[in-house]
This record gives structure tokens, sequence and C-alpha cells, in this order.
């Protein structure tokens, strides 16, 4: 499969300390004094483990995900390779291709279908930063526990 | 860990912009099949990233991944927790390799994965 989807993303400050704040009020200044986060040898405030999913707001539709009903989907699983930092300021390109799909039948019966993106994040440099893989879960029915 | 809030709940869907409904509309949480709201897997995923940051320091993740096996719903209190099961040279760096799970007040699972992350160099 090879259904891509790409669109740019500003690492604005006031999203970053936003986000950084929404978890758990982290107020590490790394995510937003400029002066702090050089002293910890970063050239600019950088950003929290998870913020790079701030960016699916931006995102247009994904492939394959325009069917589906939210009251039947579950986020499974989240993976993140770290390769280069990403700074307060960068311009990233964030680039989503539906890497797999595929079907179990489910411990009380019925059909999941998992459904596996691959995100890229590359700043303005063309350095890749951050690669991400997201596992959505459609159940059959309504999802229980 | 506190105990999680709703409002905690929604300020993780504006700052992240997930308004996936299921986390903040009861009505509609309630017609899919739940008890009530929960929080955003994500939410989960970025509090053992806050934990994961303050204990191997700022920048030093190399490596990163959760299963969410539960929900965690509001007013849960849940405990983040890391095993470490390897250390490596790996490029050049020194790598701390940790099984990583959560579990809320009932000893239930919550989250389950792995990290990887550099050791800052001794002087």
């Amino acid at each position: 499969m090879s259904e891509v989807v790409s669109f740019t993303f500003p690492v604005e400050a006031g999203k970053v300390r936003e986000f950084a704040k929404a978890v758990m009020d982290d107020d590490n200044p790394v995510y937003w004094d400029a002066e702090y986060a050089r002293a910890k040898g970063f050239k600019a405030p950088i950003v929290p483990p998870t913020f790079v999913q701030a960016s699916a707001f931006w995102r247009p539709p994904l492939p394959g995900a325009a069917q589906r009903d939210l009251r039947r989907v579950l986020h499974g699983e989240q993976e993140f390779e770290y390769r280069h930092p990403i700074y307060v300021g960068d311009v990233l390109t964030v680039t989503t291709r539906l890497a797999k799909q595929f079907e179990k039948t489910g411990r009380r019966g019925g059909t999941m279908k998992f459904t596996v993106y691959e995100t890229t994040y590359t700043n303005q440099d063309g350095q890749v930063c951050v690669i991400a893989r997201s596992t959505t879960i459609e159940t059959g029915q309504e999802v229980q526990d | 860990m506190p105990r999680l809030s709703r409002t905690q709940i929604v300020r993780y869907a504006g700052a992240s912009g997930d308004f996936n409904p299921i986390h903040h509309d009861e009505k509609f949480a309630i017609r899919a099949g739940n008890e009530t709201v929960f929080a955003h897997g994500m939410l989960s995923m970025g509090l053992m990233g806050k934990m994961l940051t303050d204990w191997v320091g700022d920048g030093n993740l190399r490596y990163f991944r959760l299963r969410f096996v539960n929900r965690v719903w509001p007013l849960d209190t849940v405990t983040y927790r890391a095993v470490v099961t390897d250390k490596r040279e790996e490029n050049g760096e020194s790598i701390i390799v940790a099984d990583l799970y959560a579990e809320n007040q009932y000893g239930i699972r919550t989250v389950e994965g792995s990290m990887r992350a550099a050791l800052p160099r001794r002087p």
C-alpha cells in the first residue's frame, strides 16, 4: 500500500507549552525557556516526547480512515523512534502512509480490523526527527470491555 | 500520580487537538458502550513520557512504544513503572533499555511497552 498524505506543521512556542502543561502540569523550562534550553545543550527549547501527535489536528483525512465509525475505533498501540531533536521554531514536514492493514478474530468473537499508519516528521533542513507508528483497531461492534 | 480528572482529559483534548467525542461527550461515550468518557491513550503515553524524561533526562529518549491494553477512567489513579532490562553500547552511545507498564488502583494494567534511552556520558 502506498497511499500517502503530507502537510507542513510549524512547531509553535505556545502550542508546545500548552501541550506540556496539559500533560501532568509539566512546566519543565526546557520546553519554553531558550536560555535554560541552551544551558542544557539545546540550541532552542525542545518538545515533549509525544508532542508530534498534536500535528494530527492539522492532518488531511488519512487514507482508509474516511469510513470509520469513531464509536468502534480504539488506539491500540503507538511507537516513536527519536532520530533528531525537534526545536521550537522548526517547520516539520509530516508524511503519513498507510503501512499495513490486517484482521484478527477477537477473543469475544467478532472481527477486529487493524490499521497501521507510519508518520515521518522531517525538519526544514531535511533531517528526519521522529518516525511514529500508530495502530488503530476497529471492532466489528461497539467496543465492549 | 494523582487521580485523573475529567478536566485533565478535556485539557489534553484541547492541547493535542484530539476531539474524538468518546473522550469528552458523556452521551456519545455511553452510546458507544462505555460507562462514561475515558482518557486518550496518548494522554497515558504523555504521562509515561513525563515520568521517563524526569528519569533519563531531556532529549535522551531514543525509542518509546506503548500498547493501550485497558482504558483509564476519570478518578483512576495510575502508577507508571519502568524496569531496566539491558544496558549496551549502540551508535557510540550508552543505551539503557527498559520495559514499561502502568497499573490502575485495582492492579489492572492500562499500558505496557518498552523504551530505549541514551545515558549521559560520565566526564
